[in-house]
């Protein structure tokens, strides 16, 4: 029987773009299902119950939830282009990574996108501390996952689009060459890979909605 | 193995630390506990986890792992021989691996929050968080152990282990608060698996007692913060 391979997501989603691209880069056939978060589907409520957020990827009927859980199934299913290193060591640091993108990096950008003033200014470094882990970490390595992108590129990944969108945005630098080489260097050679460059989100759309963000987290709050 | 080769970094009342205990314990592998004395941070937990510095740290061959499930995951893939602690069917894997996270991600932030509560109303509110959050337990508890002693099946495995953890908070904090958060009535399953789990030989000696638990719980807050 041939996989039924469906992904729920919406079209700006940075963790539903790591699903995008690691089904793509196993070579696998699925379809897309666009979700408008302000009007949620039946079928998105009835597979994530438990968050009711995208990505979802359906696989023959059965939901998974979570993008680092769905990159795992995904790796454990299809063993093509894998995605992790074999070595448990390697394996261990490639998760270790992807959860400190996901649990301590993301929220530190984002931080620096959505205040100003003193508040800025203390988030700024946060982030930049946060991004020195990463730089080191990259260690004269094209890619985390070594001469192609695995795991820990895929988690990562939005960083190469989302940072210079959020740095025009707040006129800040994050990603200064001289202080970060090997990461600007990862980022370019990130986005000349062809499955990366070919699922950006339109980027003057992103630029829009990021600037909305900033301006709504921004604005004085009113009354209820 | 030599049993050098293992080392563990941790403090005993850390649900993180025990579970990479309990997966040593399910493999027979034995390691070196180092205590790290609470308050403070040694030299080789620095060291070894400079990116967040916490425990659990698990060092084997002088290598450095951190982060509980993921410790736990490494040492399911590193000791082949013993019990598996992961399910073998992918879907099965993702469905352990996606309540685990809940587990860390969404349930227990809400026991935090009910130990923390402070005033009637907010404790009313935070007391129905975490029911919400049992009742979705219970439910993974039925999918995943398909009627089976753990929601690993049979034998004990890495949802058993992320969320058996805590355990002796959950003891801790429905002592403290005179209430049921496992009632075998609203929770029949949970509550059964919890009997299990926690009266099993890997477990056993690795969860704390509730009463030395609310112990600590009443030296903490005696305690000025640091």
């Amino acid at each position: 029987m041939a996989d039924d391979l469906k992904v729920f997501r919406t079209w700006s989603s940075r963790f539903a773009l790591r699903i995008i691209w690691a089904l793509q880069l196993k070579g696998l056939e699925y379809e897309t299902i666009f979700e408008d978060l302000s009007q949620k589907s039946p079928l998105l409520l009835q597979y994530n119950p438990t968050y009711k957020k995208v990505p979802v990827l359906v696989h023959n009927g059965k939901p998974i939830s979570e993008s680092l859980v769905i990159l795992e199934y995904i790796e454990e299913t299809w063993n093509q282009n894998p995605l992790l290193p074999e070595d448990p060591y390697e394996r261990a640091k490639a998760r270790f990574w992807a959860k400190f993108v996901d649990e301590k990096l993301l929220q530190s950008v984002i931080d620096v996108l959505v205040t100003e003033g003193k508040k800025q200014e203390e988030a700024v470094p946060r982030a930049k501390e946060n991004l020195k882990y990463i730089e080191e970490e990259l260690k004269g390595n094209k890619f985390f996952g070594g001469a192609t992108i695995g795991f820990t590129d895929i988690a990562l990944g939005w960083t190469a689009y989302w940072l210079p969108i959020i740095e025009e945005v707040t006129g800040i630098k994050l990603i200064d060459a001289d202080k970060f080489p090997r990461i600007s260097e990862w980022m370019q050679n990130f986005c000349d890979v062809p499955v990366i460059k070919a699922n950006w989100p339109p980027y003057d759309k992103m630029v829009a909605k990021i600037q909305g963000t900033r301006e709504k987290c921004l604005a004085p709050k009113g009354t209820d | 193995m030599a049993s050098s080769d293992v080392k563990v970094l941790g403090a005993g009342p850390s649900p993180y630390v025990n579970r990479v205990q309990i997966a040593l314990n399910l493999k027979s592998v034995d390691y070196e506990f180092l205590e790290e004395k609470f308050g403070s941070k040694s030299e080789l937990l620095l060291k070894s986890n400079p990116v967040h510095k916490k425990i659990p740290v698990m060092i084997h061959g002088g290598k450095p792992i951190c982060e509980s499930l993921i410790i736990v995951q490494y040492i399911d893939e590193v000791w082949t021989d013993g019990p598996s602690i992961l399910p073998s069917d992918p879907y099965d894997r993702a469905m352990a691996r996606f309540w685990a996270a809940y587990v860390d991600d969404k349930w227990w932030p809400t026991l935090r929050g009910l130990r923390s509560a402070e005033g009637e109303e907010a404790k009313a509110a935070a007391l129905e968080q975490v029911k919400e959050g049992m009742v979705l337990l219970e439910d993974a508890f039925t999918k995943c152990g398909k009627g089976k002693d753990f929601f690993g099946g049979d034998t004990i495995g890495y949802l058993d282990i992320a969320f058996g953890s805590f355990l002796g908070w959950v003891r801790t904090t429905e002592k403290m608060a005179d209430i049921k958060l496992i009632d075998e009535a609203k929770t029949p399953g949970l509550f059964g698996w919890a009997e299990r789990f926690g009266s099993n030989a890997a477990v056993k000696d690795v969860i704390p007692e509730t009463d030395k638990l609310v112990e600590l719980v009443k030296m903490m807050a005696a305690k000025p913060k640091a």
